[in-house]
């Protein structure tokens, strides 16, 4: 047997001999899984302490997490969403994916492996599943998101009244602009090029022209919230770990 | 009291704990989560300026004395409220009750005031003890979890019959201020612990109370802020946004204290330095010299020295009834309140 693959010292994401993944592909579908509450990647934030992959295919990630106490529904679905994407990954023959370091480790732990669903791994604790948590906090990104596209409009001359005539095509192209499309379309909402560029994440109805200040406000209060609670986040995990998590950046990060 | 360039701070920490953490308090056999919790919080402390940080074992017990000199002596506060959380699942003799609250502050006449708590599923029991708090302790106000388990039941509402029932009791025995936790929590692990609609029925259903918000709903500011904007009785609770983002993240900051001024106003804020998380001196001091840090905020309402005072203490002294003295007071034409009306919503609307 050979030791497992470090990722960062494997890059590249054309399966190696075999069909087993490469590190930069496992890396990459774990860049997929996002904090539900932060909207952003488990990789960029740091939470994934290790991701290896064995050449016979068995691939075992370890996740972190900023507090012992970091809510466990949250928790519960980024374990999850790693497992998932891990185990979809052409060539992977066994995928573990450990959170460490949690008070709910165990149950989320042996849930995950075990396939249970939320509710059957905290048994008596819990009586629903996780998707209506999971939608709520979409709807959030895509408040946030709507200010990320809407802001250089604003800045550039365009009137807020003015924003409700325009529709998703009529916007320059930018990530921000891709990834508030990505949202939508996971919520089930209009995401094409006619669609309109604000509507209500809740029932997917266009914004009036006179709501569109308010909502536009609403918008960067969201975004706000979103990203002050992922500094704290960002902060408290710094505080916990003094290393660097596979594929973590701190772009965007002020220094003190 | 703070003093800076000629003007008199009057200061009211509305958020602070005295507690026990140490491990001769945890319970046999819930040592991880005992330990995980004071940790957790000693994490919180890391975001404030290093000079401030405390040893792990520091921070789980600090004497009175520590108490005193941190909080009075060198961090110009001049009433201190106890918010308790007891916790007793995990300390033996409790984490941060009233009674620990009281006992020590009975010694220093004037400083201090003690607020208590309840929880509705108690029933008349609960009521029972809470009436004793009240005459033994002078209690104003209340510290809730609504998110807290107990005896099975996955948490409650605000809303709930059963929590009217204490509200109404409350009231009765002259409590005037309810303050909520919706912020970072554990349980109930698959319900939404961040809801604040029930907040928002019971302050339109009590009138008379002022509920204040503590960490402002984090994770969620935007639900928090929009409630907050229609219910003239319901506050907003800085603990953790000045000691939590003020130092670490000064931009959010900057951008979280613009929003909280747009849409609730800085008549509805109040400071509070959840000491020992962080210390008051440096939170009062950093806010005192605060403002936007760059013409990126110019749409947000403006801050000034009323704006300041307000925050620090005289919104608080005036939900408790604490009397201020003549040359901490604003004139009475200082200060416009930060009402939506007085900003731009967003540039170019």
């Amino acid at each position: 047997m050979t030791a497992p693959v470090r990722v960062r010292r494997q890059p590249g994401d054309a399966p190696r001999a075999g069909g087993v993944p490469g590190g930069g592909a496992l890396l990459a579908a774990l860049a997929t899984v996002r904090d539900p509450e932060l909207d952003e990647p488990i990789t960029t934030l740091g939470f994934v302490s290790s991701a290896t992959v064995s050449p016979d295919g068995k691939a075992q990630v370890h996740l972190r997490l900023p507090t012992y106490f970091c809510a466990p529904n949250f928790a519960f679905l980024m374990v999850a969403d790693a497992y998932d994407a891990v185990a979809a990954l052409p060539g992977v023959r066994r995928a573990e994916v450990v959170l460490d370091e949690h008070f709910a480790s165990a149950a989320i732990n042996g849930g995950v492996a075990a396939h249970a669903g939320f509710a059957r791994s905290f048994d008596g604790e819990a009586v629903g599943e996780l998707h209506d948590l999971r939608a709520d906090f979409l709807r959030k990104a895509v408040m946030a998101g709507t200010d990320q596209v809407c802001r250089p409009l604003l800045a550039s001359g365009t009137a807020a009244a003015a924003l409700p005539e325009l529709t998703l095509g009529d916007v320059p192209p930018s990530p921000a602009l891709t990834r508030l499309r990505e949202r939508r379309a996971e919520l089930g909402l209009p995401a094409g090029a006619s669609a309109p560029l604000l509507i209500d994440p809740a029932t997917g109805a266009p914004v009036a022209p006179d709501a569109a200040g308010l909502h536009l406000g609403r918008a960067r209060l969201t975004r706000t919230s979103l990203e002050a609670n992922g500094s704290i986040c960002r902060g408290m995990l710094r505080h916990r770990y003094d290393s660097s998590g596979e594929g973590q950046h701190h772009q965007g990060e002020e220094a003190p | 009291m703070y003093e800076k360039d000629g003007e008199k701070y009057f200061v009211v920490d509305s958020h602070m704990h005295y507690w026990d953490a140490s491990p001769e308090n945890w319970v046999p056999g819930a040592e991880q989560y005992a330990k995980g919790w004071i940790e957790c919080f000693h994490a919180y402390q890391s975001l404030g300026p290093p000079a401030t940080h405390w040893s792990l074992e520091h921070f789980q017990k600090y004497s009175e004395d520590d108490l005193m000199k941190d909080v009075f002596e060198d961090g110009h506060v001049d009433v201190a409220i106890f918010q308790p959380t007891d916790l007793k699942e995990w300390y033996t003799e409790g984490f941060n009750t009233t009674a620990r609250n009281a006992e020590m502050g009975k010694k220093h006449p004037g400083k201090f005031i003690y607020n208590t708590n309840f929880d509705p599923r108690d029933g008349d029991l609960g009521l029972e003890e809470l009436k004793r708090n009240v005459g033994e302790y002078g209690c104003k106000g209340v510290k809730l979890y609504t998110a807290e388990w107990n005896n099975g039941s996955r948490g409650y509402k605000l809303s709930d019959p059963g929590a009217y029932r204490f509200l109404e009791a409350a009231q009765e025995l002259g409590i005037k201020n309810i303050h909520v936790h919706k912020g970072p929590t554990i349980w109930p692990l698959d319900k939404d612990a961040f809801d604040v609609s029930d907040v928002d029925h019971a302050a339109t259903d009590f009138p008379d109370l002022n509920f204040i918000v503590e960490h402002v709903g984090l994770p969620r500011i935007e639900d928090f802020c929009f409630m907050a904007t229609q219910e003239p009785n319901v506050y907003a609770g800085l603990s953790v946004v000045i000691g939590g983002l003020m130092f670490a993240r000064p931009k959010f900051f900057a951008k979280v204290m613009g929003e909280l001024l747009f849409w609730v106003g800085e008549d509805k804020m109040t400071f509070g330095s959840d000491y020992g998380i962080w210390e008051p001196k440096w939170q009062i001091e950093g806010f005192v010299d605060w403002d936007y840090p760059s013409d990126e905020f110019s749409d947000f309402p403006r801050v000034n020295t009323a704006t300041k005072k307000k925050i620090l203490g005289l919104n608080a002294a005036k939900l408790y009834g604490i009397e201020v003295p003549a040359e901490c007071q604003l004139p009475a034409e200082a200060g416009t309140p930060g009402a939506p009306d007085d900003a731009q919503l967003v540039a170019g609307a």
